[in-house]
């Protein structure tokens, strides 16, 4: 990038620096409000990622400890599973 | 050609934006194995260090669409984040699927352990009939998190312009397409490495076994890559809310069902009750 920059020609103008918007100067502020989905989005990705990174270990370990391991893991899973149902009921995987 | 930086655009992270997704799309080649032995880095958590990796590509786009000041790349931005979350969580069970039955988190091991399945001399995962919901899971997942067609609606033309590469030009612009294909390129070498049996042989009899494992992981690769560049071709492009759906409530639920489903039968074969 540093040697495009330096080697390629460079005129900046004001229209070249202004920002996209189908040719017109733009109407508003870009960074604006934005849906709340995306936030939702983000938390049960949270939630889900971390089931997850719980898994792994156990993935690896269950067949030495045993049925106690994987009980106990399926009784988290069902947890998270009954969380997903209630998400779902409530909405929150919905975009219209 | 010129580098144009917008004069709204937050100049460091705008010019930051295009380089990390090229690095991380570069990075994660360090644990892919392309033979017996042959790995730049055979670590132990292999597969943790390919999720943890990937999932670092989602900066590069936020930054990119936060940093433009612009409408369209923030726009496409956004829908980049909350679909390369969503599907990340179904790729994560997908691999836990695929570590309870290979027993490492190592790919030389996971490819190892696909080798001769029933004592056949066949290699791969996807021969196994638990397993194989899981490779077709994993493969649409691996295209909607490299937004590609269906799944291109960060970069989706007909709204967006080009998406969060909308303000990018010169370099910057090249760094982005470079990481996307090599991202692409990584998921077919990750598709052949956990599902098709990697660089092992397609059979393990006399002509097969005496083509080298490179030769074999990169035909494994090119057929995947065949495959992307076909459904590109003649897919229409999804929804915003079908693809919500189809990652949150299909291929979710299907990939914890499909934990449960395998630990179990492994319980089942191999601890005594």
């Amino acid at each position: 990038m540093a040697v495009s920059r330096l080697t390629g020609s460079n005129k900046p103008n004001e229209q070249k620096l202004s920002e996209y918007e189908c040719g017109f100067p733009a109407f508003e502020d870009p960074r604006s409000q934005f849906d709340v989905r995306f936030y939702l989005v983000a938390i049960l990705f949270i939630i889900f990622d971390l089931e997850a990174a719980f898994l792994y270990p156990w993935a690896v370990s269950v067949f030495s400890i045993g049925w106690t391991a994987w009980i106990s893991m399926m009784i988290f899973i069902g947890e998270l599973a009954l969380g997903l149902v209630y998400a779902w009921k409530k909405g929150a995987l919905d975009w219209e | 050609m010129e580098t144009i930086v917008p004069a709204a655009a937050n100049r460091t992270l705008f010019l930051l934006a295009p380089i990390i997704t090229f690095t991380v799309a570069l990075i994660v080649w360090a644990v892919v194995p392309f033979g017996a032995g042959v790995v730049l880095s055979d670590i132990n958590v292999g597969l943790l260090y390919v999720l943890a990796a990937s999932s670092l590509g989602v900066y590069g786009i936020i930054l990119s669409g936060w940093a433009s000041n612009s409408k369209y790349p923030f726009y496409s931005a956004l829908r980049a984040a909350a679909q390369m979350v969503s599907y990340e969580v179904a790729i994560g069970f997908v691999l836990v699927t695929v570590v309870l039955w290979a027993g490492s988190f190592n790919l030389s091991a996971i490819v190892l352990a696909q080798q001769n399945l029933y004592g056949l001399p066949i290699n791969g995962f996807v021969l196994n009939p638990l397993l194989f919901p899981m490779s077709v899971v994993f493969l649409i997942s691996s295209m909607a998190e490299t937004q590609r067609a269906p799944f291109d609606l960060t970069e989706a033309e007909s709204e967006l312009v080009a998406g969060y590469q909308t303000e990018y030009s010169s370099m910057s612009f090249a760094l982005f397409w470079l990481g996307e294909y090599a991202n692409v390129l990584l998921m077919c070498a990750l598709n052949a490495t956990l599902f098709w049996g990697g660089w092992l042989p397609f059979f393990n009899f006399a002509p097969f076994t005496w083509v080298p494992g490179i030769i074999n992981l990169f035909i494994k690769m090119l057929i995947f890559f065949f495959i992307f560049s076909w459904v590109k071709a003649t897919v229409p492009r999804y929804r915003y809310d079908q693809l919500m759906r189809l990652g949150w409530k299909v291929f979710l639920p299907l990939s914890l069902l499909w934990v449960f489903l395998v630990s179990g039968v492994l319980m089942w074969m191999r601890v005594p009750l």
